[in-house]
């Protein structure tokens, strides 16, 4: 399964859970418009570690917090390269 | 001539730039007005010296009460919105609460029909005559997030704006708060407002954050506090860009480095502080190097009147700002010598001191306290569960989340397909019993766990 959509994957079942309606995901939706509260985003950042091996938030020294969506997928897959 | 914390909130205001005002989301109320005018419907006189409840809906009309308040009642008691209705009887009662004050929106509730109860309003109308207010005050807040009934905290006046100095230069100060200022740390902010003469701009509640920062960036605020887990949560919002503050605050949890990092790159113009406070110890002590932690020379020696020592890993605090006691019960504050123990836990790297987690593993998730026992006893409630250890994680949104470490009865361990569905057993457990941030993010089945001397689970800190 791709980065991308490990991370959608992750988000639909975090909602699900939460009980939050995930809104349609494309690059440019905001984050904070998801659907997911910060709850919901330490969860996923969390599991994605899990999953993919990498926490890119605290490991890299560039402390740029992702705004959007596609903002998001892009730090996972720089940080999986 | 009187020293100048011996003087009530209302002849300190009015004392800096042209126009300062207080507002937030739906009124703005002009705050020199109160020098001669009242919220309270010309009714103050009646709450001299009474231990008075204020139980305000809205942060402004909050705001406005305790202005008009210090110096006339006996006991100030400041109720968060968040406090459970099902304890605020056994408060009040404890406070001896003989008056309230709410505003429109305060839910109803008998607990408050205790003699005198006013409504606030956001609307200041002259006043023909003022209580005198000539007493000391006594302000009473309550701890945030343990389980069971908050403690009720006593501070002074005196005590509560002692770490306070005088603005230096530059122009009119806006501050802003994420934080309540019902709580230790955003109160700190609305005091600061108060006696410097800054406009203040407060957040109402359930406004998105977009819309939080869109406002404070047009209402030009220039000094802007809240917790790391607020600042994270505007970190993540595009309407960052809205705001540009000379000065951003973050205190009431620990900052690690990477939230410091990211806003020194989202806010460059702006100067970072973190502080260290609780409702019981006070502003202990602020950072501005740009570092998590704090330098190791802060300890031993008084800095302002503040004395800092470690005692078994903890952070210890001697200073005026403390609170005095505690109201009700028989806990006590401080040790024999006046020092209050933080029970944040500390350790030496290299010349600066690093906060490793609370003592007894209380996990801070995002402002919210939980206390893994509670977690691992849902978790042992399933049959094939020997123990389990609940414990923090890292999280770079929340400061920490909860994961598990289980012992099953069978000793078999490891994260093989045949644990998922024992797994998916005991997470369905801990989330039909417990709310959303106490449900472990992670389990690990292991074939053992530390048991200390004490027979206790061995806890480690961080």
């Amino acid at each position: 399964m791709s980065v991308k959509l490990t991370i959608m994957d992750q988000m639909a079942e975090i909602a699900r859970e939460h009980g939050k309606i995930l809104a349609p995901l494309s690059d440019d939706l905001v984050l904070l418009d998801t659907g997911l509260d910060s709850l919901g985003f330490a969860v996923l950042v969390a599991r994605l570690e899990d999953r993919l091996g990498i926490d890119p938030f605290t490991a890299s020294d560039d402390a740029q917090f992702p705004v959007t969506f596609g903002d998001f997928v892009k730090v996972y897959e720089n940080g999986a390269r | 001539m009187a020293r100048a914390e011996a003087l009530p909130l209302r002849q300190r205001i009015g004392q800096g730039f042209a126009e300062q005002a207080f507002w937030d989301r739906a009124a703005c109320a002009r705050i020199a007005d109160l020098r001669a005018g009242t919220a309270l419907g010309g009714r103050l006189a009646e709450l001299a010296d009474k231990s008075v409840v204020v139980a305000t809906a809205s942060q402004l009309t909050t705001a406005l009460a305790l202005i008009e308040l210090d110096g006339v009642a006996r006991r100030l008691l400041i109720l968060p919105p968040d406090v459970d209705p099902a304890y605020l009887d056994a408060l009040l009662a404890g406070a001896e609460i003989d008056a309230a004050v709410v505003d429109r929106a305060t839910p109803a509730n008998a607990a408050f029909d205790r003699g005198v109860r006013i409504v606030c309003d956001e609307v200041i109308v002259p006043a023909e005559r003022l209580a005198v207010a000539s007493r000391d005050t006594e302000w009473v807040m309550l701890t945030s997030g343990t389980t069971g009934i908050p403690k009720m905290v006593v501070h002074s006046r005196a005590g509560l704006t002692a770490s306070i100095k005088p603005a230096v230069g530059d122009g009119p100060v806006v501050w802003g708060t994420f934080y309540d200022i019902r709580r230790y740390g955003g109160l700190q902010i609305f005091l600061r407002a108060v006696l410097g003469g800054a406009s203040l701009v407060l957040s109402s509640a359930g406004e998105p954050i977009a819309e939080h920062l869109d406002r404070l960036g047009r209402l030009g605020v220039t000094h802007l506090s809240g917790t790391p887990s607020h600042w994270r949560r505007a970190l993540m919002s595009p309407s960052i860009r809205k705001i540009s503050p000379r000065y951003v605050r973050l205190s009431g949890e620990i900052a690690d480095q990477t939230v410091l990092d990211a806003l020194r790159i989202a806010l460059p113009q702006a100067s970072i502080a973190h502080a260290y406070a609780s409702t019981e110890a006070g502003v202990a002590f602020e950072v501005d190097d740009g570092r998590a932690g704090f330098p190791a020379s802060y300890i031993g020696i008084a800095r302002d009147g503040v004395e800092l020592k470690i005692a078994d890993g903890s952070l210890c605090i001697r200073s005026p700002r403390t609170a005095s006691r505690y109201l009700g019960g028989d806990a006590t504050l401080a040790d024999p010598d006046g020092f209050i123990d933080s029970g944040d836990m500390v350790e030496l790297h290299g010349n600066r001191y690093v906060f490793v987690g609370r003592r007894g593993g209380i996990i801070n998730i995002g402002g919210l306290k939980v206390h893994p026992e509670e977690i691992e006893t849902v978790i042992n409630r399933h049959p094939q569960v020997r123990m389990s250890l609940v414990r923090p994680k890292p999280s770079p949104i929340t400061g920490s989340i909860v994961i598990a470490d289980v012992v099953l009865k069978s000793g078999r361990a490891g994260a093989g397909g045949e644990f998922a569905a024992v797994k998916g057993d005991i997470l369905k457990l801990c989330r039909d019993a417990l709310p959303r941030h106490k449900v472990p993010v992670a389990i690990s089945f292991v074939p053992a766990l530390d048991v200390a001397a004490t027979g206790k689970l061995a806890r480690r800190h961080g």
